[in-house]
């Protein structure tokens, strides 16, 4: 472990190095935090006044907070203070100049992804992003979303454009005093992405992060705040479906959704950032808060993920349902191979009468994995006849890997109705053999039983997504099984 | 054992004579699950374009052998050969038995949840076909090859949407694994037990579907404890499986016998 420590320090102190001796950058501020850092951000952003009010308050909070350890995970100190809160994406030059400099097991994945050639070009950071025509494509979708009414920006943009919309939303699902993450988020948030659905419309198609977040080489403090209108609907999917390459730093995003009267959102993610290595060594640490309040009545949110990345993953995406009869859905698959880490659920908090809640959680451990199941059902004295089912259920493979959870239950309204059922399974034998028995090859067996067990999280997703999700599954748990 | 009519109207004691064009060639296997020995010198020659029966009491090893041949793991050969076409059977993975045209009928056939029943049976058909160096059926095609068989089977369309064995009843599990054994249409099929807890009319249509896979280049073995699917599905030679040995070989009488008499006579033969 200690050898672990010392890479991860190392990798640390090599980019704040990097930043340092080249210098030359101006979008690069040494590492720590302090006010001047805040200030510097806002300003490089053109802000408002009231949102560098609100950076600093949560900065100012910040200070006096602890990191948290009640999660089942367990990593080396994060030292705060070696971190660069502000850098500009990365110099082309640091990147490889072709795809032939690039890692070929990377390559490999991409291949197996079936992600297009020039589109692995793209996520491998090679720095040949000028031939694309990725800049025509989003200007295409830009005029049909304005003729619908939809803004969908960069959140620095809307933050310049419609500062009245982010006055109003930022921070009042997650505000700064949140927890120690999104606290940090709230004071160093570089950019990320800002959606707003007028009342009535419905999106003219599903909205995505998909390229953003990989076109830009850095990200790891994003904000995303979606705000539908009453009556409106929209499909937000969120894919971090390349693996990066050398990052190995701290990801502490903000998901802030809203719902008012009889809107609907529902925000799917394939997570798949940076695991590590086989040892345990590098990777992402994903601290994330994603929260929805359905404010309306009606209103419906559904969160889906597929975590199959990240060294450590912190992420509770829930829903307060606040609106009478509102709906609250979860629907997560998280993968751990190797020594990854996942402490991962959601918390349901019904407060508007006659709210529905629905969590369905599927956990896979291979290798080393450790992977944890952590829920909250809250029923408020106010949310008579609420209704909550949660389902969850581990899958084990290998002798080496555990699966954990912790389910909390607070019903304090006497006419609510809450199930748990929960499963802890290994793929066996008998399944396994069946499958050979028919000519079925191992690897295929495995992910043939592996998606089955994911079955109902997959098919929320939308088409693509599911198919991007098995084939990731696929490539994650490759040798899995001996 | 080459022909059936060696072993017309008499019992015999059991053979494993090389058999110059046999299918399925077991030669003098001995079988470990655990400390436990439980088959116990094993021959049994299956000729292509035969039918036979193997049965027995309870524990007399006739699942393990099945299981064994398709090359389930936790059981040690302790001696003993086994070929498939001329090749070295044990050698082969068990997938590669199954690619090879060995099918295994489940006595239990396993629930898969979540996994669709068409899926894992179209992965199955290409695969094999690959093997085979042909090209891979499409959704169309698969859909075609498996709705004429599903009609034998009394299988309804909304059978293919289900996930694997998931919430079937028992009579369902094994026409299905009729259903695949048809659409795989494999060399050598063992069905282990599929009569097992069959009501009549269900014995029927499996049996139907068995009869409809008998073909000159094909062999089956049935394993079953009982004599009454020997009615519908005519074998051309029994043996019992008694203590790990096959203690006796004869034609169809031999079932019928069997039925009348019980096993113990046929166990004591062996010992004696």
């Amino acid at each position: 472990m200690s050898a672990g420590t010392d890479d991860i320090k190392a990798l640390v102190n090599r980019s704040y190095r990097h930043g340092f001796v080249t210098d030359i950058d101006a979008d690069t501020v040494p590492p720590g935090l302090d006010e001047s850092v805040v200030r510097l951000i806002s300003r490089k952003k053109h802000e408002p006044q009231f949102l560098l009010d609100w950076r600093l308050r949560a900065l100012a909070h910040w200070r006096k907070m602890r990191e948290p350890h009640w999660a089942q995970i367990h990593y080396p100190p994060i030292d705060y203070d070696a971190i660069s809160y502000y850098s500009a994406p990365r110099q082309k030059q640091d990147g490889p100049k072709s795809l032939a400099e690039v890692d070929p097991k990377l390559l490999a994945t991409y291949d197996k992804l079936g992600v297009p050639l020039h589109e692995r070009a793209r996520l491998a950071g090679v720095a040949v992003d000028a031939v694309f025509d990725s800049v025509s494509v989003a200007t295409t979708f830009k005029e049909r979303l304005a003729k619908a009414g939809v803004i969908f920006c960069p959140f620095s943009e809307a933050v310049r454009k419609h500062p009245e919309l982010i006055e109003r939303y930022l921070g009042s699902v997650v505000p700064y005093t949140d927890n120690f993450y999104a606290t940090l988020n709230s004071a160093v948030f570089s950019d990320g992405s800002f959606v707003y659905v007028p009342p009535g419309v419905r999106c003219p198609m599903e909205l995505s992060t998909y390229f953003r977040i990989n076109a830009a080489n850095t990200g790891q403090f994003e904000r995303t705040l979606i705000i539908a209108d009453k009556g409106s609907h929209v499909s937000y999917l969120e894919g971090c479906t390349a693996p990066m390459r050398d990052e190995n730093q701290l990801h502490a995003a903000v998901v802030e959704l809203i719902a008012l009267d009889d809107a609907r959102i529902k925000y799917s993610t394939v997570q798949n950032w940076y695991p590590g290595d086989e040892q345990g060594r590098g990777g992402i640490y994903n601290f994330v808060t994603k929260r929805g309040e359905c404010r309306g009545r009606r209103s419906h949110i559904s969160w889906t993920q597929v975590e199959t990345g990240s060294a450590i993953t912190w992420k509770y995406p829930s829903c307060i349902l606040r609106g009478e009869g509102s709906i609250g859905e979860f629907y997560s698959v998280a993968t751990t191979t190797n020594y990854q880490q996942a402490d991962t659920g959601t918390k349901m908090v019904h407060i508007g009468a006659g709210t529905r809640s629905t969590i369905v959680s599927k956990g896979i451990s291979a290798g080393h994995g450790q992977n944890a199941y952590r829920g909250l059902v809250k029923i408020m004295p106010s949310a008579t006849g609420a209704r909550n089912f949660t389902q969850c259920d581990s899958l084990l493979m290998g002798p080496n890997c555990g699966a954990h959870t912790f389910p909390y239950i607070e019903a304090r309204n006497p006419s609510a109705i809450v199930e748990h059922e929960a499963s802890t399974s290994r793929i066996s034998e008998e399944q396994l053999f069946y499958c050979l028995q028919r000519g079925i090859g191992a690897e295929d067996a495995v992910n043939m039983i592996v998606s089955g067990f994911c079955r109902a999280v997959f098919k929320e997703l939308p088409m693509e997504f599911a198919v991007e999700a098995q084939n990731l599954l696929a490539v994650s748990l490759e040798g899995a099984v001996g | 054992m080459s022909a059936p009519g060696t072993a017309a109207g008499t019992a015999r004691t059991a053979g494993g004579a090389p058999h110059a064009d046999a299918l399925l060639q077991v030669l003098d296997l001995h079988v470990k699950a655990g400390e436990q020995p439980v088959l116990r010198g094993v021959s049994l020659a299956v000729g292509i374009g035969e039918v036979h029966a193997i049965m027995g009491p309870n524990g007399s090893g006739k699942s393990t052998l099945a299981h064994v041949l398709a090359g389930r793991p936790g059981y040690e050969i302790v001696s003993g050969s086994v070929r498939f076409e001329g090749c070295d059977l044990l050698a082969l993975a068990p997938e590669a038995r199954a690619r090879a045209g060995l099918f295994l009928g489940f006595q239990y056939p396993v629930e898969i949840p979540g996994v669709n029943n068409a899926y894992l049976l179209k992965a199955a058909v290409n695969a094999a076909r690959r093997e085979r160096g042909l090209q891979e059926l499409d959704a169309f095609e698969f859909l075609a090859l498996v709705r004429r068989q599903m009609g034998l089977m009394h299988i309804d369309e909304s059978f293919l949407g289900r996930g694997v064995n998931e919430g079937f009843s028992g009579g369902e599990k094994k026409r299905n694994e009729i259903l695949q054994m048809l659409v795989l249409e494999p060399k050598l099929a063992l069905l282990d037990e599929t009569d097992s807890g069959l009501d009549i009319d269900a014995l029927k249509v499996v049996a139907d579907g068995v009869n409809s896979l008998r073909a000159p280049g094909r062999a089956i073995v049935l394993i079953t404890h009982y004599q009454r699917l020997l009615d519908y599905v005519v074998p051309d030679i029994v043996h019992v499986l008694a203590r790990g040995r096959i203690a006796l070989s004869g034609d169809r009488t031999l079932a019928l016998e069997l039925e009348r008499r019980g096993y113990d006579w046929v166990a004591d033969a062996a010992t004696a």
